[in-house]
């Protein structure tokens, strides 16, 4: 029989745990969910912009009763749960109605705080949390004038805001003197009062209420001072207390909030909480980020995975006032030791200060110019050692090294049929409109729906940035520890050390070890698990053919039309008559439709059937040629120039040492596509500088430059050294490939790479540290006798025949 | 009634592998599943005609190598937002043989 599983309080903490539940164990509970407003559940982050005209609560509408319907949820609304009888294990309602259960979400989310004086209970007088605060304010702004707003804080704001649209007079009263104190420094406060005020907001502040006046309805609010202010409608937000009444009654342990632990359960194990009701390690939320992290551990351990852990959240704060681009995060009042980062522009309106320790993002505000944000977030939450950038940080991250996208300002300006996503013709409007109607938050949410950043990914920060501002904070930025993909909680890092650690050598062990939830994994994570087994363990792992993308099994790059491209290895791109006329004559032989130079310095042979590949290779290996590799997450090409042998420039032999180098590395399985170039002189004929590895000779020696991209972001590369010698060159190109091989995530290449753990730590390991350096250059020669067995020529003898035959049969 | 042929022999087949199976201009793509239970279905994804075959394989479902939809081997369906669907054909073990018809199921709904 399915377990009983019921749901108290229909939020969004709530609903979005049941939500999570239904991805991992669709059948394990029967579900019921009580809530006491008589809606589905709602967006009620946007109720701001539904109070101020921009959205209605059609839009903002998440879960439908048909959705409740189509998943098989009970859904009681209007029905306020008032005793949970732990004994008889049965939920309580006012009416009557009650529900057994085996377990027990509780979500009941918080309520404002009303500060208690004469006179708060009178007509008029409203908090702002729900539906029906907001039809209140709508209908009075309809027949009155004065409103007044206590508390100038993120939500007495954004009401404010609302209020002031309907075409009230509207007076925000603020008890210290300056606004959202919590997450604003006093300069960026100031701003933003003076640009509220310009839009018609008169304030009030240190200024302490002491009384609602008035006969049944509000007319006016009473000072501490004596003073008064007309008023038809106050509306109180000061604060929010979590809703804990019916735990409390129900004798389930709370201090401020319900008590949970790391897995989200209170004192009662039959018992979840999650959301604004809940306190974990002394901290209560009020935002929705932190909420949906604690429903997805929530929901794992409904599901019985027994593996989420919530730790607690850094939040964010955006505020969402059209027109008014603020956000914070982090702590940002500095402390003894902590350094200031600070730009302003008063005549653009524009201030940002980002608050140092450590060289790492404590905290952050931003007025005016708030594009970011999302950017300094990430910095903060991932702890990433800011010390390479620090100069050009303030500019944000489209002035680092080109390999942001330096656009993400356009996207705001952009019209609705602008294409953002190029690879499948998604455009801003089907994004915002997915967005919104779909009640997307997250990267994935998007990607699932819209396919939009789910291929090259180079939209991915303009995708972000549309999420950003549609939904504004309650944008989930993606987790700072990103799983390798949908079938484990787990990040790429996590893997690459149990990998070593736990010597795990079989794509079997890992599923075990970190319980995969899928049986045999998926197309993204088995070439990744596959590469990283292989990488750690070039000696005993049996590489897995049918985890590896086709162009990798097959040996040429799959085309369009299902046949494949042969592009043979030309060392150095060096090549003899004897070589040209060896291609020439395979191209004849099997009839090969188009013949390219390809960019790579070297011959492309496009067209080639499945079938005739080992016979292509046959020929081409007879002559002394081995793969090109041009199909693989592998080292490809090593572009050299002419160098000192002929060119009147050249200071060193460039195309010599290109050979050596592709020698040295030639059949090398790495993270992602992996490029070196080798140029005679500063006039780098060979674009070392934007190579994954790039050596530029000098008349001294050689330069070596890292991290370089010519692809989908242009990035160029960094300066790692200089040395003297060709040895060395190779020896430190060892070590360098050998450290991206075994450091960084499957499909990332060098440029993101060094970017995410710092041209610093490369320097340390490769440069500084000649041991270390020494090691690394052995563990890459130890690989390569495995890796430089031309897997060409060993399928021209036979390896892998059932690869490249089809079956014919014949109907008798 | 569509006869049964055999095409080749179950341990020809990797596990959560392909072979191409074809008369004449029909390709049809057979699978087998780590559990040992075989597909075959056109050879042909629903998005731009992609060789599923050449796809990579997980649970009852195959990765189409050419944009990634991926496509539900009990159904032919498109999985996820995309939409689409390939031909099934009958197929089953016996004796060790794998065994299909040339006739396709009609389109799942
Ligand atoms: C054949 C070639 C174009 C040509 O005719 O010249 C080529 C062809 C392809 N490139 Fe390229 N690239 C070729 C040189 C380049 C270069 C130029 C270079 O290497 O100097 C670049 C920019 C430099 C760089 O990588 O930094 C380049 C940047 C890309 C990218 C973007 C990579 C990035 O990090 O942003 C992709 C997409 C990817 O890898 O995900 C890509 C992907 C592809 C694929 C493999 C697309 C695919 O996945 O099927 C194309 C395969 C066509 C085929 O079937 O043969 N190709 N590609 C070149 C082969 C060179 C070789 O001899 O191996
Ligand atoms: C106007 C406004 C603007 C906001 N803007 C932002 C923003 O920009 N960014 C951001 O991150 N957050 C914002 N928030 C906060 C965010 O909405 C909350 O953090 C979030 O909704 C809390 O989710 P929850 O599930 O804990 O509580 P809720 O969403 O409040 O859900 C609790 C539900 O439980 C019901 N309930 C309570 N007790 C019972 C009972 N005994 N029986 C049955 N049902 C019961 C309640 O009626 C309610 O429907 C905003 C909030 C408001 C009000
Ligand atoms: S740029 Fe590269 S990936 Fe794009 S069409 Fe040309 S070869 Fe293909
Ligand atoms: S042809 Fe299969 S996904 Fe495009």
């Amino acid at each position: 029989m399915k377990q009983r599983l019921v749901l108290v309080g229909n939020g969004m903490a709530g609903m979005r745990a049941i939500e999570e539940l239904l991805k991992l164990e669709p059948e394990k509970y029967e579900i019921t969910v009580f809530g006491s407003e008589p809606y589905g559940n709602y967006n009620r982050i946007m109720l701001s912009p539904v109070l101020a005209s921009e959205q209605t609560i059609d839009d903002i509408i998440l879960n439908t009763p048909e959705w409740y319907a189509e998943n098989n949820i009970t859904l009681h609304t209007g029905k306020l749960v008032t005793e949970i009888d732990r004994v008889q294990q049965r939920v309580v309602c006012a009416d009557g109605t009650t529900a057994d259960y085996d377990r027990v979400i509780l979500a009941t989310g918080s309520n404002p705080f009303m500060i208690p004086m004469p006179g708060i209970d009178k007509q008029g007088v409203l908090g702002f949390r729900d539906i029906a605060d907001v039809d209140t304010m709508l209908a009075a702004s309809q027949q009155h004038k004065k409103a007044v707003v206590i508390g100038g804080g993120l939500l007495g704001l954004e009401a404010a805001n609302g209020l002031m649209k309907q075409g009230m007079d509207v007076t925000v009263v603020h008890l210290l003197d300056s606004l959202m104190e919590r997450q604003l420094d006093p300069p960026a406060s100031a701003m933003l009062k003076t640009s509220l005020e310009e839009r018609g907001m008169t304030f009030m502040m240190e200024a302490q209420t002491a009384a609602i006046l008035g006969d049944e309805r509000v007319t006016a609010v009473q000072f501490a001072d004596g003073s008064q202010v007309d008023a038809d409608l106050v509306v109180m937000a000061v604060g929010i207390r979590p809703n804990i009444e019916l735990a409390q009654n129900s004798g389930v342990y709370c201090e401020r909030g319900v008590v949970v632990d790391d897995t989200m359960q209170t004192y009662d194990p039959k018992i979840y909480a999650v959301g604004e009701c809940v306190q974990h390690r002394g901290n209560c939320y009020g935002l929705v980020a932190p909420l949906f992290e604690q429903a997805k551990v929530c929901s794992n351990h409904l599901a019985q995975l027994g593996y989420g852990l919530y730790e607690g959240s850094v939040t964010s704060t955006k505020l969402k006032v059209t027109g008014i681009d603020l956000f914070s995060a982090g702590d940002f009042n500095e402390g003894e030791g902590d350094e200031v980062l600070l730009m302003q522009d008063p005549s653009q309106g524009v201030y940002k200060k980002l608050v140092i320790r450590d060289n790492r993002i404590k905290g952050a505000v931003l007025y005016g110019d708030t594009m970011d944000g999302t950017w300094y977030f990430q910095l903060l939450r991932e702890g990433t050692d800011i010390s390479d950038f620090r100069s050009t940080i303030m500019f944000g991250q489209h002035d680092l090294g080109d390999a942001g996208h330096g656009d993400e300002a356009r996207v705001a300006m952009l019209s609705d049929s602008a294409e953002i996503c190029g690879c499948n013709g998604v455009s801003k409007g089907d994004i915002v409109c997915a967005i919104q109607t779909q009640g997307l938050f997250t990267l994935d949410d998007v990607r699932a729906h819209t396919k939009a950043s789910a291929s090259c990914g180079s939209c991915t920060g303009l995708v972000e940035s549309l999420l950003a501002s549609t939904v504004g904070s309650g944008y989930s930025a993606a987790p700072s520890k990103k799983p390798v993909c949908g079938c484990t909680e787990h990040s790429h890092d996590d893997v690459i050390s149990a990998v070593k650690t736990h010597e795990l050598k079989s794509m079997r062990a890992v599923f075990d070890f970190f319980e995969w939830k899928t049986p045999d994994g998926c197309a993204a994570c088995r070439p990744a698990l596959n590469y990283y087994l292989l990488a750690r363990w070039p000696e005993e792992y049996q590489d897995d053919a049918q985890s590896r993308f086709i162009n990798e099994r097959a040996h040429g790059n799959i085309q369009k039309d299902g046949t494949y491209s042969v592009i043979p290895r030309m060392f150095g791109g060096l090549c003899t008559p004897k070589d040209l006329r060896t291609i020439a004559d395979v191209c004849d032989k099997f009839d090969v439709p188009e013949m390219k130079v390809t960019g790579g310095q070297r011959i492309d042979m496009l067209g080639i059937k499945k079938e005739d590949l080992p016979l292509v290779w046959k020929d081409l290996s007879a002559a002394g040629f081995v793969s090109g590799h041009a199909y693989g997450k592998a080292m490809r090409t090593v572009k050299t120039c002419v160098g000192k042998t002929w060119c009147r420039f050249g200071t060193q032999d460039s195309t010599g040492l290109g050979v050596k180098l592709e020698e040295l590395t030639w059949g090398s399985w790495m993270p992602h596509k992996f490029k070196l170039a080798v140029s005679g002189c500063p006039r780098n004929c060979a674009e070392a500088t934007i190579k994954d590895f790039g050596v530029v000779c000098v008349d001294s020696g050689y330069e070596l430059h890292v991290g370089g991209n010519g692809g989908i972001k242009l990035r160029m590369t960094d300066l790692l050294c200089k040395i003297d010698t060709e040895e060395q060159v190779l020896e430190y190109c060892g070590a360098f490939t050998q450290l991206y091989r075994e450091e960084a995530h499957y499909l990332e290449r060098t440029a993101p790479w060094v970017e995410r753990v710092g041209l610093e730590h490369i320097k340390q390991c490769v440069v500084e540290d000649e041991a270390e350096r020494k090691r690394l250059h052995e563990r890459f020669k130890v690989g390569q006798k495995q890796s430089q067995i031309d897997p060409w020529k060993a399928r021209a003898e036979g390896a892998e025949k059932n690869e490249f035959r089809s079956i014919e049969v014949v109907e008798a | 009634m569509s006869k049964w042929i055999n095409v080749v022999a179950l341990d020809q087949i990797p596990l959560l592998g392909s072979r191409v199976v074809r008369n004449g201009e029909l390709k049809i793509a057979v699978f087998r599943g780590s559990d040992d239970q075989v597909y075959a279905i056109r050879d042909a994804c629903p998005h731009k005609q992609g060789p599923l075959s050449q796809g990579i394989m997980h649970g009852n479902s195959v990765t189409c190598p050419l944009h990634n939809w991926k496509i539900d081997l009990t159904s032919g369906k498109a999985l996820g937002v995309d939409e689409g669907c390939a031909n099934l054909f009958p197929v089953r073990v016996a004796a060790g043989q794998v065994q299909l018809q040339l006739t396709p199921e009609p389109l799942a709904e």
